[in-house]
């Protein structure tokens, strides 16, 4: 890069000293601990998730080739289907999310005093326990006695079963999701939005530009690319929901578990619960799949709405 | 922080943008009701009694400030032994995971050597694949090393981790050389100026990267619920999750049990707010 031209002018002073680079052994021996690791549990089960989505891999005894029966049984699996709708669903939800997000980074930055205690509120959900979350929130959407639906009687709305009827089930969730990632949204985007000069803001209210116009002509536009960046990691969050799931839906009549499974709830259920680990290498790596073509799609729609500037 | 210096005092002759900041309060109030309405609820149940609970329209303010869903929760759950096995599991990772991508990303970031771009490359890539990919595998070596129900088994994939060294390396990378050639002038070898001279600089780096994942580690529930099948060894979530199922219509003891477990890292946070909020902000520096 550009710093290289600054580099050689010192070099002599350190030869003639007797001062050496460190050596690649240094690095090597650096390196090493990190690089097992990798290798052992990451690389190693990469490949072998994807080895065992060729085969037929019962609990017990030697797995089977069987090239793509895996990949054909699960597009012909109404299951794998629903949880692909499911997640896909959840994941649209969740971005509805990101709009509020900006909204409310936009507000806090505009606060002086008390910014602190916003931030610590709205990231309470981030760290407490999503399995705490999701018990509460399911005590609040119970159909006979939860707080949502007497709520809703105030205004004359009929109380639903929020969680326990599929109908509303994902909704329900995405609702929660959104709860749960605002925190990590906001800090993300604040961060974005310290580094829009201010000048820009005083030069637009002196042409006399109102808030809300500043926010839609100097606001959104400067902070897109951390708009980008949340909507990618939210995104790949909102593909990955289990533990909201696994926690909403423990002993819950069974239609609404088996018309809400998502795609990692059914990974886990085939390869942890079920042992069918063939089956279940061939759902990660579908879903690794859709991951990264939804990181693809959104990079290549960036081009029409992100501002670079 | 630096805002608060800036005192409002020129807030009239600003006229248009400083104006009111009341209705930006309004507004932020009623986000917030929406964000801690939950807690508040969690709250109010836990001291209320079964009946109170299940009564249609339910209760708002408990009739008598009852104790007995914590009672219930700690007499029937182990929580202390669950909450050594989240702690120490959480320890094992932090401590582990640090030194390892310090000296990983301090290697990658200062010292040539061969094969440093591609290694780094394949870092990046594993850094890229969601982690349910890697589950099945991780699940037979933990197996195979016989590791299932133990407290290592929770924190051995997290040791190591591509998202560490690239942030370390990244931290590394933007610091000035001078300190370096100092200390190697002095006569220190490779490791003294890392560990004497390099490492301390990477302080809040280290600070965020440990809290989090900490943070991570606490709050992960599919990877305990994996290797810990027989129920020996389960940090909280996996316990808490087990709760559910137990007593299904208790909300009382299940909210007391979701308040208990969750307290100690909402403290954690409270403590440490700088150094989550720089590494959920850091995390989102580059992807």
């Amino acid at each position: 890069m550009t710093n290289v031209a600054t580099k050689p002018v010192r070099r002599p002073v350190g030869r003639r000293t007797g001062v050496s680079k460190p050596s690649g052994w240094w690095g090597l021996a650096f390196i090493a601990p990190a690089t097992i690791g990798l290798v052992a549990l990451y690389v190693w089960p990469f490949l072998s998730t994807l080895l065992k989505s060729f085969q037929d891999v019962p609990a017990f005894g030697p797995a089977t080739f069987v090239g793509l029966e895996n990949y054909t049984t699960l597009i012909g699996d109404g299951d794998f289907w629903k949880a692909f709708q499911n997640s896909a669903l959840y994941t649209l939800i969740i971005l509805l999310g990101i709009p509020l997000a900006v909204v409310l980074a936009a507000l806090i930055e505009q606060v002086g005093r008390g910014r602190a205690i916003y931030r610590v509120l709205f990231f309470l959900p981030v760290v407490t326990l999503p399995v705490a979350i999701g018990m509460v929130w399911r005590f609040i959407y119970n159909g006979d006695f939860g707080l949502l639906n007497y709520v809703l009687s105030w205004f004359g709305i009929d109380g639903q079963f929020w969680v326990a009827d599929p109908r509303f089930t994902i909704y329900a969730f995405g609702v929660v999701g959104i709860w749960m990632g605002l925190g990590i949204n906001l800090i993300i985007l604040g961060a974005g939005l310290q580094a829009i000069p201010k000048a820009l803001y005083e030069a637009s209210s002196l042409d006399g530009a109102g808030r809300v116009r500043q926010f839609f002509h100097i606001t959104v536009p400067l902070l897109s690319p951390s708009i980008f960046f949340v909507t990618i990691l939210s995104v790949i969050a909102a593909l990955q929901m289990f533990d909201l799931l696994f926690i909403m839906l423990r002993g819950v009549n069974n239609t609404a578990l088996t018309d809400s499974k998502t795609i990692v709830y059914l990974f886990y259920e085939k390869a942890f619960v079920q042992f069918d680990q063939g089956y279940g290498a061939a759902i990660a790596i579908v879903l690794l799949m859709v991951i990264m073509i939804a990181t693809a799609l959104q990079f290549r729609l960036q081009r029409s709405w992100v501002f670079y500037g | 922080m630096a805002e608060s210096t800036v005192r409002r005092t020129s807030g009239p002759r600003r006229g248009g943008r400083a104006g009111a900041t009341w209705p930006i309060h309004v507004l932020l109030v009623v986000a917030v009701v929406f964000m801690v309405v939950p807690f508040v609820w969690q709250l109010l149940t836990v001291f209320k009694t079964t009946a109170e609970v299940t009564r249609v329209p339910p209760t708002i303010l408990p009739a008598d400030f009852s104790l007995h869903s914590f009672e219930t929760f700690f007499s029937t759950v182990p929580f202390w032994s669950m909450f050594a096995v989240s702690a120490g599991s959480l320890v094992l990772r932090v401590a582990g995971q640090i030194v390892v991508a310090a000296l990983a990303g301090y290697a990658f970031a200062r010292i040539p050597f061969p094969g440093s771009r591609v290694l780094f490359g394949l870092f990046i890539v594993m850094l890229m694949v969601p982690s349910q990919l890697f589950l099945i595998g991780q699940f037979q070596l933990i197996r195979d090393l016989q590791l299932l129900d133990t407290l290592p088994a929770l924190a051995i994939p997290g040791l190591f981790s591509a998202f560490g060294t690239f942030l370390m390396r990244q931290a590394f990378l933007t610091m000035p050389g001078d300190y370096e050639e100092a200390a190697r002038l002095d006569g220190a070898n490779t490791f003294q100026v890392f560990w004497y001279v390099m490492l301390p600089m990477a302080r809040p780096m280290l600070a965020a990267l440990a809290v989090l994942t900490g943070l991570y580690s606490w709050n992960d529930l599919l990877w305990p619920l994996i290797v810990s099948p027989s129920g020996e060894n389960r940090p909280l979530p996996v316990g808490l999750a087990g709760l559910q199922g137990q007593f299904g219509t208790d909300y009382p003891t299940l909210m007391a049990g979701a308040l208990v477990c969750s307290i100690p890292l909402v403290i954690v946070f409270l403590v440490l707010q700088r150094q989550f909020f720089a590494g959920i902000a850091s995390s989102g520096l580059k992807g």
